[in-house]
């Protein structure tokens, strides 16, 4: 049943088409929406069972739909890829892309782009699965662009208040920094290796390029910087925060589970262009260890609900990007997919307690909602523990765990990154919690308005119980990935700890964070206040609380100089040339006005000139 | 039987239009306008007249016939729009009414 | 006999021309109507001495004793006095005539040349009957003639409506 893997991708685009053109009613709508993505899901499960029971031979299955087109050389296929990273995203995304859209037809049932929203989520989920099952990095480009437009059109989403579409804009200007460095880097790769399809680019990086070599590095190094962008990493982090104020399912789907891991895929895929590029490999895991740490301190600040799960996205991507760096490939993909399970869940939690608050963001002015909104509280209690990482019995803390070992022990591992991560881990409990804390615990300061229905309620539930029992698959998880995601082990003899105690530590610094944010939230909150009102503490805030500033740096640095230059070019030379055209028309018309009197026997001599004119012409030429 | 050339006859018609386009072009008052109108018709005919001596048909004074025909048909109405324009404006000056001017 | 043509046919031309040089220059309409009529006779001498003698008739009957006479009718009507006389003085003085006269003898010369390249020297000695017209008339110019008379007819209708008694709308107007 692998031919049937066109329609993982097709299903999503053709219903998001069917909503765009025609008009359906509410629940012709909801049917059509949710229904494709659960064609998509079931199709990919039925991949997925026949890949498993036979696998092909060389692990992988291509299916090549048709030629894109021939020019110089350039010869891409629309073609879908199945192997074991393709496989195990295309099921995660198409099965969390269908929860959130069941989720979606009762928290968006009041707003008038109904149809719209879902056409727009669909063609999302499209795009995705497009990006994940390319075969070249061509369509997976063309996957790219489409969720960044996506996402620009859902962020905006709402687009009668200007701020949303100020910050849909902020966030497809920034991704499209990081999308020029991929362009750049797919010139790169097709001038130097001569095609665009993933897998023989591997082939042919592994032939003709040493490990180290400038070509390498350079186009690892671009291919980088389009995944920092999509991913929201440092230094283009800047757009996740304010994509929030899309509505809450937009930041379930795109801004945690899928749409930001298309950068940690992008690696994946290329991770044998990143073996050969140390350096890269390593900036990879600079970036992922430092924008763990940053966003972590920017979380703990927040006061809006939506931006805290936002920080904490960065940072867990952080955590991804880690693995990467580091050589513990399999474990970043097993973070995305259990990461895919908790975030999700937490943004939809989310979303149930604002809109029964009737629209209030701000977590301290929520409280004590965990007599009145039990299965919210209760599921997102499951995954904030699951981020947090609570041992044994969510599934956050097998992949995070992970990559703590990872960090330590891999290829590129080292007992810095190793400790950085843990500082990670305990930032990561600390703001989970207060979270938790102010939200649902206390005394409350806001009354419920309004009750979700089954709808918001099952797919939370479903995702709670992916969020404990997602774990368990570790083992056979990596096996499966093995062939095309190898675990690269580091010198074992450098590292002085076992892999079980570096998770006890882990464990232990988990609890570390719950106790510091249990003190500080619930129970003696005065300390919180004061260490935020005392001088030091005072800037450290909002230092943090405006994401270490990077917004004000931006707009110092770049925006202001190119909105300076605009303005002095506003009536630049070429501007002339225009309004030339229009000046010289207007002087002829001053000029031909003269000409209409009014008077008769202006007319008449005008007549009479015109045919001596046309006699004298006749005559003599 | 007579030895005048065409050409003159069709001369003498041309310098009569031209008379009458001259006059038009410079009288300001509607009914010396619509005279030298009649007069420009006028030195058409002579010129078809002309013609068709010429040859020896019919054919020019027919085309006579039917200038003359026109001629009436378009004093008469001419002439009736003049006496609507006077009692409209209480005056013939042609430039008078300009407002259609651009 | 030919050559007392001919004469008649020079003296009538220009008998005919400076009329209407009179006739385009006066101040007062009805002098200007009367040099029109003597135009008008001399070309119908002249229509006498090309052959064609109908027309000749005919230009006296319909244009000089038709037309003119209409154009006399208006005038009175109009009742236009002395006033009149001063503003065409007005109207006619500096150099208002410069620019007609030079367009229509720029158009004259070209006409002249025109003629003159073609050069057409033969002479008018066809005499057309009025017999002769006649049958042409209720021959092949049978649509002619009746649509002539339908532009009559039209004529005619217009006429009468236009020239009822229609209020001035001064007090619209100012």
């Amino acid at each position: 049943m692998l031919e049937f893997l066109w329609l993982v991708p097709a299903i999503p685009f053709a219903s998001a088409l069917l909503l765009a053109v025609l008009r359906f009613s509410r629940k012709a709508v909801a049917w059509i929406a949710v229904g494709s993505i659960a064609a998509s899901s079931i199709v990919s499960l039925l991949v997925t069972v026949s890949y498993l029971l036979a696998p092909p031979a060389t692990n992988s299955y291509t299916q090549v739909l048709w030629r894109w087109f021939d020019v110089g050389g350039l010869r891409p296929d629309i073609a879908l890829y199945l192997d074991p990273i393709s496989l195990i995203m295309m099921v995660v995304v198409a099965f969390v892309s269908f929860l959130i859209h069941l989720y979606s037809t009762e928290f968006m049932i009041e707003d008038d782009g109904y149809a719209r929203f879902f056409a727009y989520m669909n063609l999302f989920v499209a795009s995705m699965l497009t990006l994940l099952l390319a075969d070249n990095l061509l369509l997976l480009y063309l996957g790219w662009e489409g969720v960044g437009l996506c996402s620009y059109l859902l962020i905006g989403f709402w687009y009668r208040k200007p701020e949303n579409g100020l910050a849909g804009r902020k966030a497809f200007i920034v991704t499209r920094v990081g999308d020029t460095a991929l362009v750049i880097g797919l010139f790169l790769l097709f001038h130097e290796l001569g095609t665009l399809n993933i897998q023989e680019l591997m082939q042919r990086a592994s032939q003709h390029w040493p490990i180290g070599s400038a070509a390498a590095t350079t186009a690892a190094l671009l291919l980088l910087g389009g995944a920092v962008g999509k991913s929201a990493q440092l230094p283009l982090q800047t757009w996740l925060p304010d994509a929030m104020a899309g509505p809450t399912p937009v930041s379930a789907l795109i801004h945690a589970a899928t749409m930001v891991t298309a950068g940690v895929y992008l690696i994946a895929r290329t991770h044998i262009l990143f073996s050969l590029a140390p350096q890269a490999q390593f900036a990879v895991a600079i970036i992922g260890a430092a924008t763990l740490l940053m966003a972590g301190f920017s979380a703990l600040t927040q006061w809006d609900l939506k931006r805290v799960l936002a920080y904490s996205t960065i940072s867990q991507i952080g955590y991804m990007f880690l693995a990467l760096g580091v050589g513990a490939w399999p474990a970043a993909i097993f973070h995305f997919m259990t990461h895919a399970f908790f975030k999700a869940l937490l943004f939809l939690g989310a979303g149930i307690v604002i809109q029964s608050l009737g629209e209030e963001h701000n977590i301290f002015r929520m409280g004590g909602l965990r007599k009145q909104l039990p299965v919210a509280f209760w599921t997102f209690l499951i995954a904030g523990l699951s981020l947090a990482g609570l041992p044994l019995v969510t599934a956050g803390v097998f992949s995070k765990d992970w990559i703590l070992w990872g960090a330590l022990s891999a290829a590129h591992g080292s007992t810095a990154l190793w400790v950085v991560a843990l500082l990670g881990v305990l930032l990561t409990s600390i703001y989970t919690f207060r979270m938790i804390f102010l939200v649902f615990f206390g005394e409350a300061h806001s009354q419920v308005t309004r009750r979700a229905g089954k709808a918001m309620y099952i797919p939370c539930l479903i995702l709670g119980l992916l969020s404990i029992v997602g774990g368990y698959v570790e083992r056979p998880f990596a096996r499966f990935l093995e062939t095309v995601l190898p675990w690269n082990a580091g010198d074992f003899h450098a590292i002085r700890i076992t892999e079980t105690a570096s998770e006890g530590i882990a464990a232990l610094v988990f609890l570390l964070g719950t106790s510091i944010a249990y003190i500080l939230f619930l129970r003696k909150p005065t300390y919180a206040e004061n260490l935020g009102s005392s001088a030091a503490g005072g800037v450290l805030h909002r230092f943090w609380l405006s994401d270490w500033g990077m917004d004000w740096l931006y707009d110092r640095l770049f925006v202001r100089p190119l909105v300076w230059l605009a303005q002095v070019d506003k009536n630049d030379f070429i501007d002339a040339v225009y309004a030339g055209v229009a000046g010289i028309t207007e002087i002829t018309w001053s000029v031909l006005r003269r000409t209409e009197t009014g008077k008769l026997r202006w007319y008449a001599a005008g007549i009479a000139a015109g045919s001596i004119v046309f006699i004298a012409v006749v005559l003599f030429l | 039987m007579t030895v005048i050339p065409m050409s003159h006859g069709l001369i003498l018609g041309g310098v009569l239009f031209a008379l009458g386009l001259a006059g038009l072009l410079m009288r300001r008052n509607l009914l010396f306008i619509l005279i030298s109108l009649e007069i420009m018709l006028n030195g058409a005919g002579v010129a078809f007249v002309a013609a068709g001596s010429r040859w020896g048909q019919p054919d020019g004074q027919i085309m006579f016939l039917f200038i003359l025909a026109a001629a009436a048909a378009e004093v008469s109405v001419g002439l009736a729009l003049l006496l609507r324009f006077f009692r409209l404006h209480n005056t013939l000056d042609a430039d008078s009414t300009s407002e259609m001017r651009g | 006999m030919t050559t007392f043509m001919g004469f008649a046919f020079y003296i009538a031309a220009a008998v005919a021309v400076i009329s209407t040089i009179m006739a385009i220059t006066r101040l007062v309409a009805v002098h200007a109507l009367l040099y029109m009529i003597v135009s008008l006779l001399a070309v119908a001498v002249v229509f006498y001495t090309m052959g064609a003698p109908l027309v000749a008739a005919l230009e006296v009957i319909i244009y000089a004793g038709a037309i003119v006479v209409l154009f006399v009718f208006v005038v009175m009507m109009l009742n236009l006095g002395t006033k009149a006389r001063e503003e065409e003085r007005q109207w006619l003085a500096g150099g208002a005539w410069i620019g007609p006269v030079v367009l229509s003898a720029l158009l004259l010369l070209e006409v002249i040349y025109l003629i003159a390249r073609v050069g057409t020297y033969s002479n008018m000695s066809g005499v057309a009957d009025p017999k002769q017209i006649g049958i042409a008339l209720y021959g092949p110019y049978l649509v002619g003639v009746e649509l002539s008379s339908m532009l009559l007819l039209g004529a005619l209708v217009g006429a009468c409506h236009l020239g009822r008694p229609a209020p001035t709308r001064k007090e619209v107007r100012e």
